[in-house]
């Protein structure tokens, strides 16, 4: 009976690595699971138990493992993704939040939200490398494409931290809009994008001097201005675009980086959150809190084309390329 | 010129800052209650500005700057008055005062023309805002009308229009009853009958019996708000009221600044420094008590500043803005010094709704749809 279960995992599995096309993996905060969307049937195909309070979840390089942020388990687990079982754990420290991949692909780092500390991590060994003091409740992370800069936001503090890759050290502390929430740098290292949460605002860093150059205020008719509030930030990789998640306004705003414009407010579900590409860029994915489920735009019509329905509090999203 | 200049930029974020705040409780005689059980924390409103201290020296770190608290608790009143103005003549000038309505009188008419930075963490009466107006003092409390008001506008959403009244016989239960009726023509609702509650029954035994009867009336009604400030019956009304209705004010749903099923807006995360630093829950006083500290620490943080003048100046300005776990920006209201916030709808273990109400209009901010708007106080703090 057990064998015959087995078997059948097995094949299920090894079907699924035969033919899978593009697979979102949804956080469920609320449910302690994963829903993974099926891009091209845009529906929900499955979903995966794991840890307390998942939240934040990125891949390895080579997209055969997933590392989550288990947040009340107080750990990462980590996610074989052919076979879609917790294969084992990375040691986090209290309440891991987000997480981020060196580009080298061999540290972690991880925002450990109760205890203002951003946790270092070397994943081959499962060590701890550094836990280096930030601000109040740690945020968003990111590191500069070159591999030289950590910038994690601190929500209390409402600072960005920058740190020293190699010396794991924080060389400077910029002082941004209040609740600052995600952090993205732009491929060439030169600029940081931050959102804030409270202040209602995005701003453009420059990474050369810390100092920040431009902000983005928002307003969509008929929204308070009290309820745009821009959490998470995702920019296309061929320097177009920066998409804007903006909270309980339940819109995205379409930023045109070459003439800082702000061209498009996209109406998605409630109270979006976190923000994803696809590999060819055609589709961005919006994980919306309060409503449940995840929207689906379509980058070159600019329209909202599908909303899917997943687990409660979707958090985060990580988007698995086709192996087709 | 040019060298002084680019000096003083230079010392902008080199100057360490250190601040001193001094926390001021007064302990209230509790009236005698029917039931004994619940008890708040004696230590209300002290953790939570312990907690904010901290949180105000993870982000001082990187700032050079550094807050302390000082606590003094008092049983007279005349101490407490003694005692701030010796702390003020040793040159300390921000301070948290848990204290009564009388003592907060006292204090701004000797805190008048002086650099002084006043919170009230604990009073929720509405006079204060209204009609005996403290101009030097700054609510981080939300006012009964807030608490009413935020009840109101869910009665409206839900459509339970006819109310029954319920209230003690002390001042205060009337006063709560009197904001109640406030709110209740502002937004509509009809209170069908008032009733005060003078039994004298051990209500342990027999509030199966005694409430069912004393809600009886001869209209029918939709829900029974209870004024009942200190608890003393409160707890008893809900699900022995004649007609099966809910109850709302003193027991059942509550209107709360701050309550421990809050977890949105980051709150999971408060609640969890908090409990670690106490090992018990953040209550509404602990809440207040936290934002009067982080209002301060903010201050200083933007102005870099230690002058009480300026951080003052600051926070009474339209540009202050608190970030306080409530998915909404906080910030004071210019003519009454009270700070708008959302108010929380609670039943005992869970969160049902947060005022302001969706479609609940407001030329400014929805905010000032809870409590006393511009229009209607009394008081011109400036």
């Amino acid at each position: 009976m057990k064998i015959k279960l087995l078997l059948g995992l097995l094949f299920i599995s090894q079907s699924l690595l035969v033919t899978a096309g593009e697979l979102a993996y949804v956080t469920n905060e609320k449910d302690d699971n994963i829903s993974v969307i099926d891009l091209e049937q845009q529906k929900v195909i499955k979903e995966i138990a794991v840890g307390q309070r998942p939240r934040g979840i990125i891949f390895n390089h080579d997209q055969s493992l997933a590392y989550i942020c288990a947040s009340d388990s107080d750990r990462i687990q980590i996610l074989d993704l052919n076979t879609e079982e917790i294969v084992g754990e990375l040691p986090s420290g209290e309440d891991p939040e987000t997480i981020v991949l060196h580009p080298n692909g061999k540290i972690i780092y991880t925002s450990n939200e109760d205890d203002a500390i951003l946790t270092v991590i070397d994943i081959a060994t499962s060590v701890v490398i550094a836990q280096i003091d930030v601000g109040v409740e740690p945020e968003g992370l990111a590191v500069s494409p070159n591999g030289d800069l950590v910038v994690v936001t601190s929500e209390t503090t409402n600072m960005v931290h920058w740190i020293n890759t190699k010396t794991n050290k924080i060389i400077a502390n910029t002082l941004v809009g209040a609740r600052p929430r995600s952090a993205q740098f732009t491929r060439d290292n030169q600029f940081l994008w931050v959102s804030s949460e409270i202040g209602g605002a995005v701003v453009i860093i420059d990474v050369a001097s810390k100092e920040i150059i431009k902000e983005f205020t928002f307003k969509i008719r008929g929204i308070h201005r009290d309820r745009i509030q821009p959490v998470g930030i995702e920019l296309s990789r061929d320097g177009h675009y920066a998409f804007v998640a903006l909270g309980p306004a339940n819109h995205v705003a379409v930023i045109n980086r070459k003439t800082m414009d702000i061209e498009k407010y996209l109406l998605v579900g409630r109270r979006v959150w976190q923000l994803a590409l696809n590999e060819d860029q055609s589709q961005l994915l919006t994980t919306n809190g309060i409503s449940g489920d995840v929207s689906i735009i379509d980058v070159n019509k600019m329209k909202v084309t599908k909303s899917i329905k997943v687990g409660r509090y979707p958090w985060g999203v990580a988007i698995k390329h086709s192996n087709k | 010129m040019l060298l002084s200049s680019f000096l003083t930029s230079i010392s902008v974020f080199s100057v360490p800052l250190s601040i001193d705040i001094t926390y001021l409780k007064l302990h209230k005689q509790h009236a005698p209650a029917l039931s004994n059980i619940i008890e708040t924390a004696r230590d209300s409103g002290y953790q939570g500005a312990r907690l904010a201290i901290e949180d105000s020296n993870t982000t001082g770190k990187f700032l050079q700057q550094h807050f302390a608290l000082t606590s003094f608790e008092f049983t007279e009143q005349q101490n407490l008055l003694t005692r701030i103005k010796e702390e003020f003549s040793n040159g300390k000038a921000i301070f948290i005062l848990d204290a009564s309505l009388p003592v907060l009188k006292e204090i701004n008419l000797w805190a008048q023309n002086k650099n002084i930075l006043l919170f009230n963490i604990s009073d929720f009466s509405n006079e204060l805002r209204n009609s005996q107006c403290v101009n030097t003092i700054l609510h981080t409390a939300p006012s009964n009308a807030m608490k009413s008001d935020a009840l109101a506008q869910w009665l409206l959403y839900r459509r339970l229009s006819k109310v029954l009244l319920i209230r003690g016989e002390k001042p205060a239960d009337i006063a709560l009853a009197k904001s109640f009726k406030r709110s209740a023509k502002r937004y509509g609702l009809k209170v069908i009958a008032e009733k005060i509650w003078n039994f004298n029954t051990d209500l342990r035994r027999s509030a199966q019996q005694e409430i069912p009867l004393f809600t009886q009336t001869s209209k029918e009604y939709d829900v029974v708000y209870v004024a009942d400030q200190t608890k003393d019956f409160a707890e008893y009304i809900p699900f022995n009221t004649y007609l099966p209705r809910p109850v709302v004010g003193s027991a059942g749903l509550e209107a709360l600044s701050w309550h421990k099923v809050i977890e949105q807006w980051g709150a999971a995360q408060l609640q969890a420094r908090f409990t670690k630093l106490t090992t018990r829950h953040m209550n509404e006083i602990d809440f207040t008590g936290y934002l009067a500290v982080r209002a301060v620490a903010q201050a200083v943080h933007k102005t870099n500043s230690a002058s009480v003048k300026a951080l003052t100046a600051y926070i009474k300005s339209a540009d202050f803005k608190l970030a306080a776990y409530k998915g909404r920006k906080l910030s004071f209201r210019a003519w009454n010094g009270q700070l708008r916030m959302p108010m929380a709808l609670i039943q005992p273990h869970g969160l049902v709704s947060q005022s302001p109400q969706a479609g609940i209009l407001h030329p400014i901010t929805e905010l000032d749809t809870l409590g006393f708007d511009q229009q209607e106080s009394h008081c011109n703090a400036n």
